[in-house]
């Protein structure tokens, strides 16, 4: 749907078939059941590897399929419409924590961890929020001191994507500022942590109203010894470089947006046609086409700039505001287009036995996480007088 | 002279001494029985018997209904303050009550024989939990395109078919049921029954696993040639459809109350959170692009709760409520999604888990837009008043 706005280069439509032929086999007939089932496959993670699904930005030499944002994002959002929880997990893992290894991280790091990542051997975290620190992420508590060749790192991490996998490559931001001499943002530093490491501890999940299937967990360090070569790039970085990678992470929730309001209105365009009130479809309804209509328009005008924004970003552009008007316009169509969708259903929207209802639990979430609507338009209006 | 006006018509919101009293009865059961028992509830699926058993004893099963039957000899108005106290704490103990009194004894009153009142209503109101069955799997929104079957015999009547989405399907033993007598006369077929728990022929179906209103039951009805004696014949036949259509017109102002109460106590718990929450190193509700938020919601409230109140004040004066009670519900249902929605985004990521409560606030809105006709219904009929 809509592709005819965009000009996609024969690898673009490869990858897009490739992906949406793996959500429809691997992901799409269980996404139910694992949402009932709060269930995070396991399994899904080697084989989204297996396909260079988990490396899609990263360059060949770390065993990545070097591609341009706009084929990751049509790959994204081929997921997402067969499942949102599989869409967080495989966006926070290409768009953060490998992107920011991949451009701060040394040649060790690199080497150690995004060769195992690309391949789905090792899955990417990122640990930003904390349970008092949300959308003032700068405010955060956690606390790194230097030990010797480690650091120590105590605190709680909040509503971690992926946190209870055990083969997890975490991107933790915690200060290293000292407590008498705090520097703001600037005493923020990253941290590559494995949960290997002594103190790593996985806390309390949560139980959401969507996206259900992706495990969202509190990481709780207690003396959490990280090795000092596990300091990402300089220290008092790390705040710049998590937000730095978050105009990349929202791009892939636009995409994940996008992705569930793509499958919301094949739903509701499938289902209009087939239900039969008053002795006709109820497409035959104006007020039904209009919807349609309103849900089309909305979806094509958040992808063609999401698309635009990926390709300013490959032409080395800042897309700072871009990335925020994207995830801010594609989150709120995505709820727009589920909720008609569940509208077009009638009663049936509102029962487990067809997928709307979740495609609406599942939409709320891209209004809230990697920034609320809130920041976003806090963003945009900044970036106005940049 | 302007203060006889005043009292002669009081503004919506002043209520009563009566009024008061009764709410505050309500809201006192609403905080000290209905919301401790919420989260279990929700997960089981089920409305707590020893709570519905409270609705009997505190008169909330027959608010309009006289005394003689047992009711507290209320008004309209008194349903919708009942059922929006209750919606803003559970929308699902809410429309047990608000089924019982607009669908099910509202009809029985209005359209059922002495005879029928005295057998009927004297449960309804005491013990008993009723239910209304219009929709079937192929007939909701064309509610007169049903198919379930009534075939005249000696002494009464063989119903079969289907009925499907019916609240309070799961625990009541009286049902008002829809059936058409002659498929051939379309809408002039259709006739209503009481049909009780127990007839042979009868079956409660399978409970919908649903998004909100976990704990209600709605369920489906299979009738197969069941026998339904002539004195369950309610109102005559083929005069179904005007009972039918009454009856949502009345059970659309419950509705209203329903979404009002929801979107209700879904603003209330936001704005406790916003003084405490803090951000940034401030209260959040000291942020403008906050303020202006729940400024917004709790205006759209208002409106909605007038036009619910002066629906159901309408109807106590005995006036034609049809289109007042579709712009009720409609205006309603789309406020309580949006403020529930709003209400949802102001708890940031905690508004997105089971552990805060307007998570299940926004998904019990929702049905607000889709049962007693969806919004496209409603405009149907509010479009038919305006340009008639
Ligand atoms: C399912 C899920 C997965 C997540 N995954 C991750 C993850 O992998 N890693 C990670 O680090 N985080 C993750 N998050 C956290 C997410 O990014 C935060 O929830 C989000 O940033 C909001 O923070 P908060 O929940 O503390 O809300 P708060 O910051 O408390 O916000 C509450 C409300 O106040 C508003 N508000 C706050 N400040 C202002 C302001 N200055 N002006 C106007 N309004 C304001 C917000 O917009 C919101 O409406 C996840 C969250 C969820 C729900
Ligand atoms: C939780 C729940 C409880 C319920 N409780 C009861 C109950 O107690 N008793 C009972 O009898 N029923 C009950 N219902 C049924 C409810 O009233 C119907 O679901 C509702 O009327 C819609 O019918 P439908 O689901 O068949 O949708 P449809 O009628 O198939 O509608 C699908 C879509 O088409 C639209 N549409 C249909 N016709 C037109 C048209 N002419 N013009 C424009 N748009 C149109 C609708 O607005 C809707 O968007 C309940 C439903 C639910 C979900």
């Amino acid at each position: 749907m809509f592709d005819a706005l965009l000009p996609l280069t024969e690898t673009q439509r490869e990858i897009q078939r490739l992906a949406r032929d793996f959500a429809r086999e691997h992901i799409a007939p269980f996404a139910a059941e694992w949402d009932r089932d709060q269930h995070f496959e396991p399994s899904l993670v080697g084989k989204m590897g297996e396909l260079g699904f988990l490396g899609m930005l990263l360059p060949e030499t770390y065993d990545g399929l070097g591609l341009d944002a706009s084929s990751y994002l049509l790959a994204l959002e081929e997921i997402a419409a067969a499942d949102a929880s599989a869409a967080v997990m495989m966006s926070v893992h290409n768009s953060l924590p490998t992107q920011m290894l991949l451009n701060w991280g040394s040649d060790a790091q690199k080497e150690r961890y995004l060769k195992p990542m690309a391949r789905g051997e090792m899955l990417g975290a990122f640990a930003l929020s904390e349970p008092d620190a949300g959308s003032d992420a700068a405010g955060l508590r956690c606390q790194a001191v230097r030990d010797g060749d480690h650091w120590v790192l105590n605190g709680t991490k909040a509503w971690i994507t992926s946190g209870t996998y055990d083969k997890l490559v975490v991107l933790v931001m915690a200060r290293t500022d000292s407590p008498d001499a705090r520097r703001g943002s600037k005493g923020i530093s990253a941290f590559v942590v494995t949960p290997d490491m002594p103190g790593f501890g996985v806390g309390k999940k949560e139980n959401k109203l969507g996206l259900r299937a992706s495990p969202t967990v509190q990481l709780v360090f207690d003396n959490l010894r990280v090795p000092a070569e596990n300091l990402l790039g300089q220290e008092g970085q790390g705040f710049a470089y998590a937000m730095q990678s978050l105009d990349h992470g929202r791009l892939g929730i636009a995409a994940q947006s996008i992705g569930i309001g793509r499958a919301a209105l094949e739903a509701a365009r499938d289902y209009a046609d087939q239900r039969r009130q008053f002795g006709q479809p109820i497409r035959s309804f104006q007020a039904i086409q209009f919807k349609l209509a309103d849900m089309a328009t909305r979806l094509a005008a958040a992808r063609a700039t999401l698309h635009a924004t990926a390709a300013a970003k490959e032409r080395g552009e800042r897309v700072t505001q871009y990335s925020s008007i994207c995830k801010l316009f594609a989150s709120e169509t995505a709820m727009f287009v589920a909720d008609e969708a569940v509208q077009i259903f009638g009663g049936y929207g509102y029962v487990k036995e067809y997928p709307v209802e979740k495609y609406l639990r599942d939409a709320k979430v891209t209004e809230i996480y990697e920034g609320t609507s809130e920041i976003q338009r806090v963003v945009i209006a900044r970036e106005l007088y940049v | 002279m302007s203060s006889d006006l005043a009292t002669a018509r009081p503004p919506l919101t002043l209520l009563s001494e009566e009024e008061i009293m009764f709410r505050d009865a309500v809201t006192a059961l609403a905080e000290g029985e209905v919301r401790p028992r919420v989260q279990a509830m929700e997960a089981a699926g089920k409305v707590d018997p020893a709570l519905t058993r409270q609705f009997f004893e505190m008169g909330l099963m027959g608010i309009e209904l006289p005394e003689s039957l047992g009711g507290a000899g209320g008004t309209a108005m008194m349903i919708v303050l009942a059922v929006e106290e209750l919606s803003k704490v559970d929308a699902s103990a809410a429309i047990q009550v608000d089924v019982q009194n607009t669908l099910v004894e509202y009809p029985l009153a209005t359209y059922g024989t002495d005879a029928q009142r005295q057998r009927w209503l004297t449960r309804l109101t005491s013990n008993t939990v009723g239910a209304y069955a219009l929709s079937e799997p192929g007939s909701g929104s064309d509610a007169f395109g049903l198919t379930t079957k009534a075939t005249k015999v000696d002494g009464g009547w063989r119903l079969s078919g289907a009925k499907a989405w019916i609240t309070n399907g799961a625990e009541a033993e009286i049902f008002v049921v829809f059936a058409t007598t002659d498929p051939a006369l379309g809408y002039k077929g259709i006739t209503a029954f009481v049909v009780e728990k127990g007839t042979e022929g009868f079956a409660i179906g399978r409970k919908e696993d649903k998004l909100g209103i976990r704990a209600s039951s709605t369920t489906a009805l299979h009738f197969d040639n069941a026998f339904v004696p002539d004195e369950n014949l309610l109102g005559e036949v083929g005069k179904g459809y005007k009972i039918a259509i009454d009856t949502l017109n009345v059970g659309r102002i419950g509705i209203g109350a329903q979404m009002i109460g929801v979107a209700g106590g879904a603003l209330a718990a936001a704005t406790a959170y916003l003084k405490e929450r803090k951000q940034f190193g401030r209260a959040l509700a000291e942020f403008q692009g906050i303020q202006f938020q729940v400024a917004q919601a709790a205006t759209e409230l208002e409106a909605a709760r007038l036009m619910v109140y002066n629906a159901a004040r309408l109807k106590d004066a005995g006036q034609d409520i049809a289109r007042e009670g579709a712009m009720a519900k409609l205006y309603s249902s789309q406020v309580a999604e949006r403020v529930t929605s709003v209400c949802v985004e102001l708890f940031g990521g905690y508004g997105y888990t089971k552990e805060y409560p307007v998570e299940k606030f926004y998904r019990d809105a929702k049905i607000g837009t889709i049962y007693e006709g969806t919004s496209n219904m409603q405009l149907q009929t509010i479009a038919k008043a305006v340009l008639r």
